[in-house]
């Protein structure tokens, strides 16, 4: 009906100062010549210095309301939450590290890339020197123990009637058997939750003696493979203290492989990276002593 | 960005909630929320880049959905009747008298205005952090702004000039009383 919903000021010219010079100026958005320009317009304007000195009482006003709380002790319900939030930030860099490796590692495979030290996103240089060494001195048994994973996984997985010498119907027997002959206690992991399920495991050569091979399988009949066994060679103290993850392709069989503590392990599959690399990181999670 | 980054973060965080949602339980539990879903959206956070920016953000979202999901239920967003503030905004002497009536009036600004308000004037963000972080164009934090000042120094001031220019326009109230 009327304009009077939005009463207009009638104290205000065409020569007030605008708003947005008023909020500029309290929001610290202005440089000193240009604030020392709008204090001699604000003189002769009543209105705007009223408005912005209400604005300014408002605006200490708020920074004074919950003060304290900023030095309060926090809550522990609050600290816990803040720590849990850390460890997974910590676990997803992690992930992420070994993600971006990946797409290097892969490169390097086959063409000899390595040699130029061709890595993407962070490259060697910027790495702490030692975690480097390790890095380098690890590398070649490694990645001999993820080809031997690859060729396994592609010598068994194709079988139809025997694709295991012992089945998940014997379960905590398979366990046994392969924790004896590796000279270590073994777990297998539960991949029920991606949808794979134990089809059974077997026992293999290595070069540093026996090797173990878990098989498992999807409701589609896809099938991956966790080999592991410990690494011949460098089991110094100084490639054992970090696990170093990498990926490898051959074909169409992609492999992530990484190595703790001297031992190796390598999962490997026809699935795109990212399915591959969401299993591998379950496994990695449940082996964690 | 380990730990100690993240707990430093965390005073300002329940402070702007505590303004936002008016009361000190729920602003530690939309706190809590937010820490918690940081934990699933880690990958949408680049590494080294404005953490509590990007904290600011998820709590904003945070609290929105639980807006969002109050609203569909009946007796929220208040109405008010402009004289029924000034009765009760009366007489303002001593300092928790002041704060008391600012966080009632704060708690009369629209949820858009009131976190527009608080993300410029509590957290010193600039027009464009706040853009970014409530997922609205430039523009429209500035009118928000504009809107929350104007509306919370009436609110304050009891604003008697529009409260009797309402009181002489046309012969029906402008605004209704709630029962």
């Amino acid at each position: 009906m009327t304009s009077l919903n939005v009463p207009m000021d009638p104290l205000r010219t065409p020569n007030s100062v605008p708003e947005s010079e008023l909020h500029a100026l309290l929001d610290g958005r202005l440089s000193p010549p240009e604030c020392a320009a709008l204090e001699t317009r604000l003189a002769n304007d009543a209105v705007a210095t009223a408005t912005l000195s209400a604005w300014r009482a408002q605006r200490e006003a708020l920074r004074k309301l919950h003060r304290p709380l900023l030095s309060e002790p926090l809550p522990p319900t609050l600290l816990a939450a803040a720590q849990r939030a850390a460890r997974s930030h910590q676990q997803f860099d992690q992930w992420r590290r070994w993600g971006g490796m990946a797409a290097s590692v892969a490169l390097a495979f086959g063409v000899g890339w390595l040699a130029h030290g061709q890595w993407h996103g962070q490259s060697m240089s910027q790495w702490p020197k030692e975690s480097a060494q390790v890095l380098a001195k690890a590398r070649g048994t490694s990645q001999e123990f993820a080809r031997q994973a690859a060729v396994a996984h592609v010598v068994y997985v194709p079988e139809v009637r025997h694709p295991v010498e012992v089945t998940a119907a014997q379960q905590e027997h398979l366990v046994q058997w392969l924790s004896k002959r590796l000279g270590k206690p073994l777990k297998v992991p539960n991949l029920s939750a991606q949808g794979f399920e134990l089809v059974g495991g077997r026992l293999l050569p290595g070069d540093a003696g026996a090797r173990a091979q878990f098989m498992f399988q999807n409701a589609g009949g896809e099938r991956v493979t966790l080999y592991l066994g410990a690494l011949n060679g460098d089991t110094s103290a100084a490639a054992n203290r970090e696990t170093v993850f990498s990926f490898s392709t051959d074909g169409p069989i992609h492999d992530f492989y990484w190595v703790d503590q001297g031992f190796g392990y390598a999962l490997a599959g026809k699935l795109p990276r990212e399915g591959l690399m969401q299993l591998a990181q379950a496994v990695y999670q449940q082996l964690q002593p | 960005m380990d730990r100690s980054e993240l707990i430093a973060q965390i005073p300002g965080l329940r402070r702007y909630a505590r303004v936002l949602t008016g009361d000190a339980w729920a602003a530690d539990d939309l706190v809590q929320d937010t820490l918690e879903r940081a934990c699933s959206k880690w990958r949408l956070w680049t590494a080294g880049s404005n953490l509590r920016a990007w904290l600011f953000t998820l709590m904003h979202n945070q609290f929105a959905n639980q807006v969002r999901s109050s609203a569909r239920q009946p007796n929220t967003g208040r109405l008010v009747d402009m004289e029924d503030v000034n009765d009760e905004l009366i007489a303002i002497d001593t300092g928790l008298d002041m704060a008391l009536d600012l966080h009632r009036c704060l708690m009369r600004l629209p949820q858009d205005q009131r976190a527009a308000l608080l993300l410029v004037s509590l957290e010193d963000m600039s027009y464009e952090e706040v853009a970014k972080i409530t997922g609205v164009p430039v523009g429209t934090v500035m009118s928000r702004l504009s809107r929350a000042r104007a509306r919370l120094r009436e609110l304050m001031e009891g604003n008697p000039n529009r409260a009797a220019a309402l009181r002489t326009v046309g012969s029906k109230p402008v605004l209704h009383r709630l029962p």
